[in-house]
């Protein structure tokens, strides 16, 4: 708990794009996605320039394109389903290589790559570049309801302590000769994750036992409520500007 | 599976993130009586619900993660909407799946950030929302053991990972961004997500089962099933006095007049079942149950089973009558309950649940019959058997 709250996929870093304040990123990419989504699928050459852009990013923030590729590995259950749509979807066919394929069909799985990606990896870049208490900061200068706040606080706050104790259990089970290899198994790995929940529960009882008798009256004090420029604003929203222009043109071509 | 961007089109995503916000809104509310609030909270100043929830939703985070093997390398893991519902209600399970799915879409890039309402709205709203339903009207007819909670639980889980699926192939058809023929995608859909519901309710239920033998105060959906604690005073038993919210003893009886420590009985966390019903199971409560158990499998899954043929009629519309007219009586005819099924009902879908009903009327006709055929043997065997 004493290492920072980093997640796995934030990266260290100095970079102009790391000192950004993180309500003003958040804010970037949410803009920056919704332009993305928004444009017709017809307009290949405008998802290359995005890509660029988001290149751009990356190299400002000194994020190596092999970690932001290997990301994206968390699309692959929808490129499954994508792959399928040239098969499955009816309308006018065409011949690649011999392969009967439907056009609309090739849109749609183009279409869901194309964005599904470009959106990945502008949230891999957020990750990367934000730390987590300032992330979920940013949520709040963005005007998340505040019990939503805290309960996203303490969520990430005690998830690593979840997890270790769960690890802990895996490694108590091992250690006893036990080795989950089928469905008859999973009576011990639910006995596990019931008294996972009960631990998790009692523990939040601790804590706010804990957090009374500190003197809790419902809101947790803002300790950092710097101020943000005009320019700070300006740079993060560089990216969904640069975006917007290409996106008109592709609405006109 | 979380649903990333440009799955579904913007107008429709829009609105599902303004559905997924009220829905949390909504549940704010609600989880803040369901966590049960401190009694002198207003002078504390603060509620349970930020660590009590928080931590809710790291368990679901950490137990997202925890894998089950199923065969052959193969593996899968709880969605857990289901448990959430169950373990902790509905309200405080809608509102931590929601944080977890706002945190894995901006800290993981899992599930898009324009799709966070879609997301939050399938997997959070619909799954906990069903599951609750099904569980609670379940938990009126079948017997108060835990037996039942475990039943209604299994059941509760396995409707609501489908459910979550259709939920999802809906939006798709008003939003998705390709059009795919939503019958194909449907019948898809649900028979992978209906084999996955089988492994969610198996796992759901195990789960509530361990909660409630060390724990069942802490299983929300199993509330009122803990006996209310009795004390033995000179032989009798006596209510004991009620466990304030706080932890502490209201007006205690600490001593007794005579001086003498009044014993009470260890905490009834093994023995739930409240003293006017004994834990011996009775049969007919038993039976009930089952009835209905299987009368509502019977009728959802065949629901379900007959909506493939329903779908396809949105396709088959494109073609004509004709090829309508054809594929309804195909899905038909091969049924021996072709009869029950389109004689009297409109509907395909209608039909095919009455028809599951009815077989499952029969198959219970046939069962009792044989079983009291078998008994009365038995009984004639031997007028010593126990029954």
């Amino acid at each position: 708990m004493g290492a920072g709250h980093a997640h796995h996929l934030y990266r260290r870093g100095d970079s102009p794009v790391h000192g950004l304040p993180p309500h003003t990123k958040l804010a970037a990419v949410l803009g920056f996605v919704l332009v993305v989504v928004t444009t017709p699928r017809e307009a290949v050459w405008a998802f290359a320039c995005y890509a660029a852009l988001l290149a751009a990013v990356a190299a400002l923030a000194r994020v190596p394109a092999g970690f932001l590729l290997s990301r994206l590995a968390i699309e692959i259950p929808f490129v499954a389903f994508a792959v399928l749509m040239p098969f499955v979807v009816p309308g006018e066919q065409t011949t690649v290589l011999g392969v009967s394929l439907s056009v609309p069909g090739l849109w749609g799985a183009w279409n869901i790559l194309a964005k599904g990606t470009l959106g990945v990896a502008a949230s891999v870049l957020l990750a990367a570049t934000t730390e987590l208490r300032s992330l979920v900061l940013g949520l709040q200068r963005l005007g998340l309801p505040s019990p939503l706040v805290q309960i996203a606080s303490f969520m990430i706050r005690y998830g690593d302590v979840i997890t270790d104790e769960m690890r802990r259990m895996s490694v108590a089970r091992r250690s006893r000769g036990f080795e989950a290899s089928g469905v008859r198994h999973w009576g011990v790995l639910a006995k596990s994750a019931g008294a996972l929940f009960i631990r998790s529960y009692e523990r939040g009882e601790r804590v706010h036992l804990a957090m009374i008798s500190r003197g809790y009256t419902g809101t947790m004090p803002v300790l950092d409520a710097a101020t943000t420029t005009r320019t700070t604003w300006a740079r993060a929203l560089a990216l969904p500007l640069a975006a917007l222009p290409i996106r008109l043109l592709a609405l006109l071509g | 599976m979380h649903v990333p961007d440009g799955f579904i089109n913007a107008p429709v995503s829009a609105a599902a993130g303004v559905a997924a916000a009220a829905a949390v809104a909504v549940s704010l509310r609600g989880a803040r009586k369901e966590l049960g609030g401190h009694p002198r909270a207003e002078d504390l100043g603060g509620d349970r619900l930020a660590p009590l929830a928080g931590l809710v939703a790291a368990f679901v985070f950490a137990v997202q993660m925890l894998n089950f093997p199923v065969a052959a390398g193969t593996s899968g893991h709880l969605l857990g909407g289901a448990l959430a519902a169950i373990l902790v209600g509905p309200w405080t399970g809608v509102l931590c799946i929601a944080v977890v799915l706002l945190m894995q879409g901006v800290l993981f890039a899992d599930g898009g950030l324009t799709a966070l309402g879609v997301n939050i709205t399938v997997m959070g709203v619909v799954t906990v929302v069903t599951a609750h339903l099904l569980f609670r009207g379940l938990r009126l007819v079948l017997p108060r053991t835990r037996g039942g909670v475990t039943a209604a639980t299994f059941v509760a889980a396995l409707v609501s990972v489908p459910a979550s699926a259709a939920a999802f192939t809906l939006i798709y058809a008003i939003g998705g961004t390709t059009d795919v023929p939503i019958g194909k995608v449907l019948t898809a859909m649900l028979g992978v997500h209906v084999l996955i519901g089988i492994g969610e309710a198996v796992i759901t239920a195990l789960t509530v089962g361990a909660v409630l033998a060390v724990r069942p105060d802490l299983v929300h959906g199993a509330r009122g099933l803990t006996a209310p604690l009795k004390l033995r005073v000179d032989g009798e038993l006596v209510d004991a006095p009620k466990l304030r919210a706080d932890g502490e003893l209201v007006d205690a009886p600490k001593l007794r007049a005579d001086g003498e420590l009044v014993d009470a009985p260890p905490a009834p966390a093994g023995t739930p079942a409240p003293a006017g019903a004994p834990a011996t199971r009775s049969p007919r409560k038993f039976w009930i149950g089952g009835v209905v158990t299987a009368l509502v499998l019977a009728g959802v899954v065949s629901f379900y089973a007959s909506a493939s043929p329903d779908g396809l009629e949105k396709v088959a519309a494109d073609q004509g009558i004709d090829a309508k007219a054809e594929e309804y009586e195909h899905a038909t005819a091969d049924s021996p309950l072709a009869d029950y099924g389109v004689k009297g009902v409109e509907s395909a879908r209608l039909s095919g649940g009455l028809a599951g009903v009815i077989g499952v009327g029969l198959t219970l006709a046939v069962g009792t019959g044989a079983f009291w055929a078998a008994r009365r043997r038995g009984r004639a065997a031997d007028t010593g058997a126990r029954v």
